[in-house]
Order: structure tokens, then sequence, then C-alpha cells
């Protein structure tokens, strides 16, 4: 009940101040003016309405999944393998494969990725190609995952041959997070003020030069900002891995790229779905989802922090 | 006073798409002289002095007409470098714009990218630009701090001696004291007396009394065409047309 009042307070004040800076100027009858608080107010209370939602749906998904995973995370359960059919032990092998995974990924779209924003921002300004190349690119950021899947089955897994293993699903997982890596590289590079290259032109530097030891470093932040948010989006798909890189259980550790490998996202949905004791599953598959949430909220975390730093730094 | 041509303007015209910046542009720049041009904001000084070192090579559809000659050779040509141009005819610009390195690595970088490898040679280098751009005894413990650390006055003069390191012969200099305060502006123009021993100048300023301190030649630009070209002593004491000497008086612009 207190809260209630509190937050009416709150939601007075918020109103009463926006209110004052409109009213100077505006001259009302009193009825409409009242007619215009009251509508106000409605306004307000269902925006805090939608905040309240808003907030309740993210706090009771944390809330879940620390409820459920909690209990089983340990030290023991990071770097053990399962046991007993997976009903005990731990998600190591998981862990691994995610980290092979990813970092396939980001060695297959990072030199890609900034090789086309170089290419777009520094060497066809203002082109129409480049804005049909931006519009395709910003397409492929919308297409579903899964269909990603099916396009690394098709091409990685079948055409090439490589077969469910580490290498298709990287490369999978690399197109995933192309358009990401080069729309961020892009931004980063077009923040660069042009005055830096006119400073290295005018000393009679090459484009290529000026690409390599001024404007790039220069990005670099911000690409990497790019870099760590795909790193976290590639480590917690499930679809793009499904069909051409995770298996369900493997005895052994990866031996080569053409081994497939255990992955978080996909031991989550493996645990719920699969296997003969659902009920010790679910628990430990609760825990596997708490450690992914931690490691992709620590991963944005990171590039979160290299931003403001580089903003202070330039500020 | 010798009057060797170092640079000729020959017919210019300049367009960004289809709208002219630049009309029949001609004018002469001598050996070893300041020239300033002078003019309104707008009318083509700056467009104009980037010709000189090709830094509108950049800007997408625009176009030239004309010539434009160093020493006699047509700097525009096909068969010139563009990159043996720029190094040739330096640039510092409005506003100071020195790397987010090092004040050392601001002057390596343009001794490096120009073929220069030995360690003690660019250090050599790199002292002797900070003392001819006068920046030397304010920096001499510090050559290692962020050059973005300076003060406006000091980044600017960093920003010569980056220049002056990979020796031009020729450099333009486009309102490089607009953004600075008095002070600094004053050193800059003294260092631009000592240079003009050494080198060829050309000099866009919205400072009158700069422009009559500092040339030998004022040109003075309107709506992208020269109205009056000649000795600065002329053009300050008896202009011949009625729009340079409303200008120069501040009846106008
Ligand atoms: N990159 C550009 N694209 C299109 N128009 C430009 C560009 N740069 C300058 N202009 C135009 O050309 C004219 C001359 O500009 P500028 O040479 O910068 O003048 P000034 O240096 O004398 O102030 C101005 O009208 C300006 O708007
Ligand atoms: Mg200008």
């Amino acid at each position: 009940m207190r809260r209630k009042i509190c937050v009416t307070g709150v939601f007075r004040k918020l109103f009463e101040r926006t209110f004052a800076r409109s009213a100077g100027n505006v001259s009302v009858s009193a009825g409409s003016y009242r007619n215009k608080q009251a509508a106000q107010k409605a306004g307000f209370f269902l925006l805090f309405c939608c905040i309240l939602a808003t907030l309740l749906f993210l706090g009771s998904i944390v809330y879940f999944i620390f409820a459920g995973g909690s209990k089983v995370v340990t030290w023991g359960f990071l770097t053990q393998w399962p046991r007993n059919a997976m009903t005990e032990g731990g998600i190591f092998p998981a862990l691994l494969g995610t980290f092979y995974l990813t970092l396939g990924a980001v060695t297959v779209a990072l030199p890609l990725g900034l090789a086309c924003a170089v290419y777009l921002c520094e060497y066809t300004p203002g082109s129409l190609a480049l804005n049909a190349i931006r519009i395709g690119i910003n397409n492929l950021a919308g297409v579903p995952s899964v269909v990603f899947g099916l396009f690394g089955l098709a091409v990685f897994v079948k055409f090439f041959g490589f077969g469910v293993s580490v290498l298709s699903g990287s490369l999978t997982l690399g197109i995933l997070i192309l358009p990401g890596i080069i729309s961020a590289s892009q931004e980063a590079l077009m923040a660069v003020p042009n005055s830096l290259r006119e400073a290295s032109f005018a000393l009679g530097a090459t484009r290529w030069q000026t690409i390599k030891k001024i404007v790039v470093p220069q990005a670099l932040p911000g690409i990497l900002t790019g870099v760590i948010l795909s790193i976290g989006r590639a480590a917690g798909e499930t679809a793009p891995i499904l069909f051409t890189a995770a298996a369900f259980y493997t005895r052994r550790y990866p031996q080569s790229p053409f081994s497939e490998v255990m992955a978080l996202p996909y031991h989550i949905y493996a645990l719920m779905t699969e296997g003969t004791h659902p009920r010790q599953q679910t628990v430990i598959a609760y825990g596997s989802a708490l450690v992914l949430l931690i490691l992709v909220l620590l991963i944005s975390g990171t590039a979160v922090f290299i931003r403001q730093r580089h903003r202070s730094y330039n500020g | 006073m010798d009057k060797e041509i170092r640079m000729r303007a020959e017919g210019v015209n300049f367009f960004y798409g289809s709208r002219p910046a630049l009309k029949d542009v001609n004018l002469e720049i001598y050996r070893n002289q300041v020239t300033a041009i002078i003019g309104p904001s707008g009318c083509g000084k700056s467009t104009f002095i980037r010709l000189l070192n090709r830094m509108n090579d950049m800007v997408p559809k625009s176009r030239l007409e004309g010539r434009i000659f160093l020493d006699g050779d047509d700097i525009h040509d096909p068969e010139t470098d563009v990159v043996d141009i720029r190094r040739r005819v330096g640039m510092v610009f409005q506003k100071p714009n020195p790397f987010p390195k090092s004040i050392f690595e601001n002057i390596k970088y343009g001794l490096e990218i120009n073929g220069m490898r030995d360690k003690s040679v660019i250090e050599d280098k790199v002292v002797d630009s900070l003392k001819k751009a006068a920046l030397w005894e304010e920096v001499k413990g510090r050559l290692y701090d962020s050059a973005l650390r300076l003060s406006g006055g000091q980044q600017q003069r960093l920003c010569i001696a980056r220049c002056l390191a990979v020796e031009p012969e020729v450099i333009l200099f486009d309102e490089p004291c607009a953004s600075l305060d008095p002070i600094s502006t004053a050193r800059i123009e003294e260092l631009l007396m000592e240079l003009k021993q050494e080198y060829t100048i050309v000099i866009v300023t919205h400072n009158m009394q700069q422009a009559a301190r500092v040339s030998g030649n004022t040109a003075f630009f309107l709506l992208g065409e020269i109205v009056e070209f000649g000795k600065t002593q002329d053009i300050f004491t008896k202009p011949r047309d009625s729009r340079t000497e409303a200008y120069i008086t501040g009846r106008f612009g």
C-alpha cells in the first residue's frame, strides 16, 4: 500500500514538471485544462504499466533461471564431464565446444567483415552500389537463424563435405554474425574524423597506408565492441549449429576441426527434449542456462565497458 | 626580388557536381614568397588551395577544368604521381589535426610512409622539425605524450612540424590561425616569417593585418573569381577595384 502511494507521488512530480514546461505559452480554459490533465495522467499511467510489465518479464526470466539453476552451478559443474546419462556431473565439453565454435566464427567473420566495411567506407564513398550492398547486408541481419542453419547444412555439411563438425558450425555462425560485424565496423570507420584522413593524405600517404595506420587503429575500439557483441550472439545461438556442428554427447574432446562437438545452447535443448531422466536433466539444463546467461551478460558487459572507456578518452 | 614562378594556375574552373566554385582562376605563386589569399567566406579560397596539392581528388562528383603547374609540370596530369605531389606540396589545415598518437609518432608517421626506416635518422629529423616549427623547447621533455594533450596553438605547430619533416617545397596554409587565440596566432605568424626564407608559402587568411604583414603577393577572391591579384602593398594601399577596397576596409564580407 505504501509503495503504491510512493509511486503515485513520483508520478505526479514527473507529470507536473512536464506540464510546467508547456504551460507557459498556452492559455486554456479551466475545463479543458482539467481534461488535459486527466488525459495526461492516464497516459503516464499506461506508460508506467508498460515499463512495469517489461521489468516483470525480465525479472522473472532471471529469477526462474537462477532459482532452477543456482543449486547445481559449482566449480565442478563447469569443469567436469556429464555422468550417468547426463543426470549428474558437469558441462565442461559443452563449454569447450561453444568456445571452439565461437572462436571459429569470429576467425571467419572478423577479417571478412572488416574487409567489407573498409571497402564500403573507404573505397566507394556514396555510390549507388554502396547503398544496394548496405541494404543487402541489413537484410541478411534479419534472416532467421534457423535459415542459416539450413544453409550451413546444405553448403558446408553436404556440398563441401565438411560433415557435422566444428568447421561447418563455425562457418555457419560466422556468416550469421557477419552483418553485425560489418555494420559495427562501418560505423566505427565512419566515426573517424575526415580531418585525420586528410592529414595523412597531405603527407603523401596512399589510401592503403592511411587505412592501415590511421583509420583502422582509430576505429579499433568500435570494431572490437562489435566483435564482442557478436561473440555473445554466436555463443548463444542454437539453430545454426543444430544441423551443422552439435552433438548430444561426445565421449572425447574434439580431435580436429572435423569433429562434432557439444555446445552449451544445444546442450540445454537436448537435455530438455531427449534422454530418459527428464527430472534430473531439467535441473542440469537450468544450470547450463544460468551459465550461458552469465557468459553472454559478461561478454556484452565487456563491450559496454570498452565503448564507455573509449568515449571518455575521446570526449 | 627574384620572381621565379613556382606554381601557376591557368584558366581553372572547378565544379562541385554542377555548381561552379571557381571561375577562370589565373594565379602565379613565386618561389620563397608568401602568397596570401583573402576573401569572404564561401568564395572558394579553400577549394582553390586544396587544388594545389590535389586534396580535392577525393571529393565525389567534382570536376576540374584548366591546369595547375608545379615547376612547369601539370599536377593533374594522369601520368603524375599524386603521392609525390602531396609530399612536395604540404598542407596545414584550419583546425589542428594531429593524429591521436604521441608527439614523436605524429612526426615519425610522415617519415615512415616516405620510406625512412633508420631509427637514428628519424629521431634527428623529429627533433629538427620540432625546432623549425618553434615547438621543441615546449615539448622536448614529453615527446612520448599524446599530441592531443597539447594546447591548440601547440597542436597547430606540431602539424607544421609534421609537414616540414617530409621536406615539402611548397606549404599551403588554410586559415591556420582561425581556431587559435591571439598569442598562439602571433607565434604562428612569427614562424611564417621564418619559414618564408626557405619555403614557398600560400596562405588563406581572414585576418587583413596578417595578410599585410606576412605576404608579398595577395589575391582577392570573390564568388569564385579573382577580383584582384598583385603586390600585397599595392592591394592594401591602392586597390584598383572598388570591391577590393570595400573588403579590405571592412565594409563587407
Ligand atoms: N565538398 C563540397 N561539396 C560541395 N560544395 C562544396 C564543398 N566544399 C565547398 N563547397 C562549396 O563551394 C563554395 C566555396 O567553398 P570554400 O572553398 O570552402 O570557400 P572558402 O574557403 O572561401 O570559405 C561554397 O559555396 C561551398 O559551399
Ligand atoms: Mg575555407
